[in-house]
């Protein structure tokens, strides 16, 4: 049942007005919804990032913002470059870097391989193995020192326990060389279940036919091991590297807590090193051409090591 | 029972199990040892060799909520007897209650800042995931990357000019400033999520609610919203557990008003050295709800984790 007088006029409507009683187009649609978000990454990731490389140019500090600012072209970079400590720094960013992950890949692997198993109640048990990771670093660091603590301390006297050494004669945090694995230690307890999960989600990925038919072939369960199971779950093991390595090169809130940084610089990862230079020294352009550096260290290693996933995806 | 060549025997199973279920004790003691330290006396709390069999009491409890200043004879006899059970707990320790802690205040803080950006994030993000999703965007592959590539910068790389910008502005210390930092910080991750959740709806479904009559705009809401719903819960989780947990940004532009408990907890200290079980209670407080909330919506939060990474 259709009126005429009705579908004459809407004929008659001019196409612009028609759409605004029918509701906005969808190219507009689409920016009215697409803007808000544009506009806040803008204004919160890429301006600052924008500023940050200007003030890296020069001799700014925040807590003189009388002092008349100066261009100072690449010296920043120069000295960043050519001091020493930073290396240093570099160095113990390093040693976590690798030992985390090396931990956190073997660890995490062996226990998605167990849970593929999918023995009774296995998700429960995941569920429970997630719960650090779900965790405020800042608060689990902070009562990890306590953990950690030479007399009193429940990981001291668990390792004292299992060796026989006197719980008040080591301290993990106190210690020149224990204080870097101290921080591995606490990392991999809290970011295992990560690697865990994407691996999981590898070895699940795995179609079971695949196995039935190296069954057939009689391939032994160790031979299926190398040659199904780990090329198929290793894009997976690649990504989760990569997450874990991008985020520990950023790490800041569980170490900072944890170690602040010491005994000397032996914990002083780049980020507590810049938050320093930045935020206690005011040392505001330099600490800006070290972000910018850090920045461009981390894009450049994830972006070469992504060329190499999708090789390995490839195949 | 079907006999399958991929179905593990069940020795495997035990072993495996064995396995897996001694790791998640182990790393459960940590979380054990909060929960527990939070409810010894202080004495119980720094004894060798550490006590796991004692006597429950609140005084961390109280001290985390409460300031206390040493009594003298003279103040113990101007207050009088204690009238609550509280006070009664900081009388034994020869202290009176001065006042409330600000451990309460910071809560709130967490609160109000946490569940202020998911929400906002959740608003902003579904609607550019839509827009990402069923729309020609113009350089939508260069959007997309755009997005993912601001979870590379380390936060206190952009803390510097972000502290600067927020102090021009007048965000420096507010709740307001947060929300939107956090928003900003979660919505790169969120519309990614988000995209492909709308994706998996089918597409017919809005076309026959277009047809019936519906503007895009209602389509949008009445069609595709519940259909998400599920996507956007999950979604939503994430980001309050991000802004939940945040610190780096936390303790660098908040100090009083706006600051969360994340930087406050590691700052209780007692009357006499740092208060273990105060820290500890504090530490749970803040803790539990998210156990909680894993435990309830694990699957949800588990797939969550390895879309969101995978799908990169």
């Amino acid at each position: 049942m259709t009126n005429p007088a009705i579908e004459g006029a809407a004929k008659k409507t001019p196409d612009g007005l028609a759409r605004r009683i029918r509701g906005l187009s969808d190219r507009t649609i689409a920016w009215i919804f697409v803007a808000p978000t544009i506009f806040l990454l803008l204004a919160v990731n890429i301006f600052p990032l924008i500023w940050t490389i200007r003030l890296s140019f020069t001799d700014f500090r925040v807590n003189r913002p009388n002092n008349e600012v100066e261009w100072v072209g690449l010296r920043n970079y120069q000295r960043i470059l050519s001091d020493p400590d930073i290396w240093a720094t570099m160095q113990a960013t390093a040693h976590f870097l690798i030992w985390t992950i090396i931990l956190q890949v073997l660890i995490g692997f062996t226990l998605a391989f167990l849970i593929n198993k999918k023995f009774k109640g296995n998700d429960l048990w995941t569920t429970i193995i997630v719960f650090p990771m779900m965790l405020s670093p800042a608060v689990v660091g902070n009562f990890w020192t306590f953990l950690y603590q030479p007399q009193i301390g429940l990981f001291n006297y668990a390792i004292a326990f299992f060796t026989g050494a006197d719980p008040a004669s080591f301290s993990m945090i106190g210690d020149v060389n224990l204080a870097p694995w101290a921080i591995v230690i606490a990392d991999t307890w809290m970011w295992t279940p990560f690697v865990m999960l994407i691996c999981l989600a590898g070895l699940r990925s795995i179609p079971d036919s695949i196995y039935e038919a190296a069954e057939c072939d009689r391939a032994s369960k160790w031979r299926q091991f190398w040659t199904i199971t780990i090329p198929m779950a290793l894009p997976f093991l690649m990504l989760a590297v990569l997450f874990r390595g991008i985020e520990n090169f950023k790490m800041f809130d569980l170490v900072v807590q944890l170690t602040g940084g010491g005994p000397g610089n032996t914990t002083t990862l780049t980020s507590i090193d810049l938050k320093r230079e930045a935020f206690e020294r005011w040392r505001t352009g330099y600490s800006s051409a070290y972000a910018v550096i850090l920045f461009v260290t981390v894009f450049g290693l994830a972006s070469i090591y992504v060329k190499a996933l999708n090789k390995v995806k490839e195949r | 029972m079907s006999f399958s060549v991929t179905e593990p025997s069940l020795r495997t199973k035990w072993f495996a199990g064995f396995l897996v279920i001694g790791y998640a004790i182990i790393t459960l003691i940590p979380l054990v040892w909060i929960i527990a330290t939070g409810f010894k006396s202080p004495a119980d709390s720094i004894a060798y060799p550490p006590v796991v069999v004692f006597e429950p009491t609140l005084e961390g409890y109280v001290n985390l909520f409460t300031d206390r200043t040493r009594a003298t004879e003279q103040m113990l006899e101007d207050a009088g007897p204690p009238t609550t059970w509280y006070e009664q707990i900081a009388r034994d320790r020869g202290t009176v209650i001065s006042g409330p802690s600000r451990y309460g205040e910071r809560f709130l803080n967490s609160v109000i800042i946490g569940f202020g950006s998911t929400a906002l994030c959740m608003i902003l993000g579904t609607m550019a995931a839509y827009a990402f999703s069923r729309f020609k965007v113009p350089l939508k592959d260069d959007l997309l990357f755009f997005i993912l590539s601001t979870r590379m910068m380390p936060p206190i790389a952009v803390a510097i000019p972000i502290f600067l910008m927020f102090r021009n502005l007048g965000l420096n210390d507010t709740h307001l400033g947060m929300i939107l930092l956090y928003t900003a910080v979660n919505l790169s991750l969120s519309v990614w999520l988000l995209k492909g959740f709308i994706d998996e709806i089918p597409i017919e479904y809005e076309e026959a609610a277009l047809i019936d009559g519906y503007t895009r705009f209602q389509a949008f809401y009445k069609v595709v919203l519940p259909q998400a719903a599920t996507g956007i819960a999950s979604t939503a989780i994430f980001c309050l557990i991000f802004a939940w947990n945040e610190y780096a940004f936390a303790v660098l532009l908040t100090s009083g008003n706006a600051q969360t408990a994340p930087p406050f907890i590691p700052t209780i200290i007692g009357v006499a050295g740092k208060d273990w079980p105060a820290v500890a209670a504090g530490a749970t407080i803040f803790l539990v709800p998210v156990m909680v909330f894993t435990i309830l919506l694990r699957k949800h939060l588990l797939r969550g984790i390895t879309f969101g990474a995978v799908r990169k």
